[in-house]
C-alpha cells in the first residue's frame, strides 16, 4: 500500500540570527503546527480556484521507494525516483514550467491511485492525462512509442530505434530512456539490450528488475 | 527561482505570527495568512531573484492585516451578530482570549513595530521605511510594545478569570 509520505520534502528552515522572541510573543506560535497544515490545505484550493497552481506535487511511498509525482493543469508532467533528488527535480520544474509550485496531494489523487493499482499487480495500462512538455524532438517520439510495448513484453534499444524510424539511433534511444520524465507510467523499463541484459535505468538496476519481475509474474 | 512551496515551508509560521499580532489570533489572522500567500503566489514569478523572501512576505502580510482591520472597523456588525466570527480552522476547546486582549491593548504602531522587527526580523530602518516612520520611532514603538505586552500579559495571567475589569 502506498501512502502520502512526509510533507517535509523540501529542506527545513534553518533559523538565521535574529532577536530572540521576548516571552509574551511565544504565545503567538501556540498550536501553530496543526493550524499551518490546515491553512496549507486552504491555500491549495484557493490557488487552484484562482488558476495559480501551475505545478502540484506529492510524494508517495512505493515498492521502489518514495516517488515524486508532479502535475500541471494539462496532466502528469513528472515522476521521479528518490535517487534523482526530489528537491533538485522540483527546482528544475520551477525553471522549466513555473515557480508557482505547491504540495497538493489531491491534484495527484488519480495518478496516485493508478500507480498503487499497478504496483499491486492490478493494473496493466495507465489512463491518465499526460503533459509531455518535458519531452522534446527525437526523445518525444521515443517516449510516445514506449507505451505501445505491451505490459509484460520487452523490446531492445535497436527495435525501438527501428520503430521510431531511425534504426541507427540506438544510443539516442538509450539516452531518451534515461531522460524519460515519466518513468513507470511511460514504460522505459520495457526496453532491454539486444543480448537480453537489462541495461541502465533511471531508478537504478534493482528498480528495473523489480518492475520486469512484477510484469512477468502477471 | 525556488519552488513557491519552499517559501510556505520556510516562512508560513512567521507570517502567521505577524498576522496574529496585527489582527489578533483567530479567523481574521487565518484569513490574512491565506490572502498573504495567495497574493504572493500570484506575484511570485515576477519577483526579482535577489529579493529577501521573508521581508517581502512580511510586507504583504502587514498590508493584508491592515486591510482586514480597516474592513472590520468600517463595517459595524449588526447587534444580533457575534462580535467575533468563530474560527473555522481553530483548535476546538482552545481559548486565546488572553492573547487577544493583550494584543488589542497595543496601538497599531506598536504592533507593527513588534511584528516587523521581532517576528519578521527586519532591521529598524527597513521597518521604518515600510511604515513611513523613522528608525528611532520604530525602535521606541517596538520596545514600548514589548514592555506593554509583557506587563499586560502578566496581569492577565494573574487574574483568576483571565480577563481584565
Amino acid at each position: 500500500m502506498t501512502s502520502p509520505s512526509s510533507p517535509d520534502l523540501l529542506p527545513a528552515r534553518t533559523e538565521g540570527v535574529r532577536p530572540a522572541l521576548p516571552e509574551p510573543l511565544e504565545r503567538l506560535s501556540i498550536f501553530e503546527g496543526a493550524l499551518l497544515e490546515q491553512l496549507h490545505g486552504r491555500l491549495e484550493s484557493a490557488a487552484r480556484e484562482a488558476d495559480l497552481l501551475d505545478v502540484a506535487y506529492t510524494t508517495i511511498d512505493s515498492p521502489l521507494g518514495p516517488l515524486l509525482l508532479a502535475a500541471t493543469s494539462q496532466g502528469l508532467v513528472r515522476v521521479a525516483f528518490a535517487n534523482e533528488d526530489h528537491g533538485v527535480v522540483l527546482a528544475a520544474l520551477a525553471a522549466a514550467v513555473s515557480p508557482r509550485i505547491l504540495r497538493a496531494p489531491e491534484r495527484l489523487a488519480e495518478a496516485t491511485g493508478q500507480l498503487e493499482e499497478y504496483f499491486a499487480g492490478h493494473r496493466r495500462t495507465f489512463d491518465l492525462p499526460l503533459d509531455r512538455r518535458l519531452s522534446k524532438g527525437f526523445r518525444l517520439s521515443v517516449h510516445r512509442h514506449l507505451p505501445l510495448i505491451p505490459y509484460g513484453s520487452t523490446e531492445s534499444y535497436a527495435q525501438v530505434a527501428a520503430a521510431v524510424g531511425n534504426p541507427r539511433a540506438v544510443r539516442a534511444v538509450g539516452s531518451a530512456c534515461a531522460t524519460n520524465p515519466l518513468p513507470v507510467v511511460i514504460p522505459c523499463h520495457r526496453v532491454l539490450r539486444s543480448d537480453g541484459s537489462p541495461g541502465g535505468y533511471l531508478g537504478g538496476p534493482r528498480a528495473k528488475a523489480w518492475l520486469l519481475g512484477l510484469e512477468a509474474a502477471a | 527561482m525556488k519552488p513557491f512551496e519552499q517559501l510556505v515551508t520556510d516562512h508560513g509560521a512567521m507570517v502567521l505570527r505577524v498576522c496574529r499580532l496585527l489582527v489578533g489570533p483567530g479567523a481574521d489572522a487565518e484569513d490574512a495568512w491565506s490572502e498573504t500567500f495567495l497574493s504572493a503566489l500570484k506575484a511570485y514569478p515576477l519577483l526579482p531573484l535577489d529579493a529577501n523572501h521573508e521581508a517581502w512576505l512580511a510586507t504583504i502580510a502587514r498590508r493584508k492585516a491592515i486591510d482586514l482591520l480597516r474592513k472590520r472597523s468600517r463595517i459595524p456588525l449588526p447587534a444580533e451578530h457575534l462580535p467575533e466570527r468563530p474560527s473555522t480552522l481553530g483548535i476546538p476547546g482552545h481559548n486565546d482570549d488572553e492573547l487577544r486582549q493583550a494584543v488589542a491593548a497595543l496601538p497599531l504602531r506598536q504592533r507593527e513595530a513588534v511584528a516587523l522587527h521581532y517576528l519578521a526580523g527586519l532591521p529598524y530602518a527597513e521597518a521604518a521605511e515600510l511604515t513611513g516612520s523613522s528608525a528611532d520611532a520604530v525602535r521606541r514603538a517596538a520596545s514600548d510594545g514589548i514592555a506593554k505586552l509583557r506587563a499586560r500579559y502578566r496581569v492577565l495571567q494573574n487574574s483568576p478569570e483571565g480577563a481584565l475589569p
